[in-house]
């Protein structure tokens, strides 16, 4: 149960911010040409790489129950990061996030940049694509090292973000177009309840506590989650209503 | 050095640093607890919503 939590959280967050990713990808390979852009995934890919390398054995070092403590402190920020932003989402305090808008302002904004190159690479078209996955690939990065130190399995959180990139991007090349389909908030809105549980969960026990069942007590923390997240939107959406 | 100071705080406190503070709290509060014979598991997930709740409420006004 776990595991599979692990594999499916890891997923879902590597899958929004790919998806975020590849908009600006594409944005920046259509009107700054695709060698550039795609030289800065490259390099991007490998800045992530060394930033995965260089935390990765770092964390392993620290005691275990610092190490909950500290990631739980973590997840729980980033959790509820995404948890607050897809609830005022969710209940129309917010607007959804649009890929195709986003997209439209990415390509106008590159088409009127000025063209600057360097070593024979369009320096804009680069940077765009650099800083697009760099960022992005960031918060994943953090996620896969955090939930996999502290489960003691980061391959397994490796494969859920693996499957992500490689779906995200398969559906990229084929359909060339930024994925304004993909129920964006709602992944969001799952990725903010799982983050916020591991967050939560492992957090605690850094703390010291002993949580009743063991790990049993992981999927009630998750409904807790969950239950408090929905009944947050539905009152959100009433209140809107109250005032309008 | 700002840029990259801005870039931190943006990444892991976010929009709203409260709820940052509330987490911090809610630890400090648990690990109180638990060093006593009471149990602790409950100050979390009570305060996690409590700290929640607070921030949407300060959007929603």
């Amino acid at each position: 149960m776990k595991d599979a939590l692990l594999v499916l959280s890891a997923f879902l967050a590597s899958a929004v911010e790919m998806v975020e990713a590849l908009t600006i990808v594409l944005a920046s390979g259509l009107t700054r040409g695709w060698r550039s852009s795609l030289i800065g995934v490259g390099a991007a890919t490998l800045a992530l790489a060394v930033v995965i390398a260089a935390l990765g054995p770092a964390l392993t070092l620290i005691p275990i129950d610092a190490l909950r403590l500290v990631v739980g402190g973590l997840l729980l920020a980033f959790g509820l990061q995404w948890l607050r932003k897809a609830i005022l989402r969710a209940s129309g305090y917010k607007a959804l996030h649009d890929e195709d808008e986003v997209f439209a302002r990415e390509l106008r904004e590159a088409e009127t940049a000025p063209r600057e190159e360097r070593a024979g690479v369009d320096w804009y078209g680069f940077t765009l694509s650099f800083k697009g996955v760099f960022l992005e690939g960031l918060e994943v990065a953090f996620i896969v090292i955090t939930f996999g130190s502290t489960q003691g399995s980061i391959p397994l959180a490796a494969l859920g973000a693996g499957v992500a990139l490689v779906l995200v991007a398969a559906i990229g090349v084929l359909v060339r177009k930024p994925l304004a389909r993909a129920p964006e908030n709602t992944m969001k809105f799952a990725v903010g309840v799982m983050l916020t549980t591991f967050g939560i969960f492992w957090g605690a026990e850094g703390a010291g506590v002993d949580w009743p069942g063991g790990d049993a007590s992981l999927p009630g923390v998750l409904v807790f989650v969950l239950l408090v997240s929905l009944g947050f939107v539905t009152a959100l959406r009433r209140r809107k209503l109250a005032i309008a | 050095m700002k840029r990259f100071a801005t870039f931190w705080w943006d990444f892991v406190v976010g929009d709203d640093w409260r709820v940052a503070v509330g987490i911090v709290v809610a630890f400090g509060l648990t690990a109180l607890l638990a060093a006593t014979s009471i149990p602790a598991w409950w100050v979390l997930p009570l305060a996690v919503a409590a700290v929640l709740w607070l921030s949407l409420r300060r959007v929603a006004r």
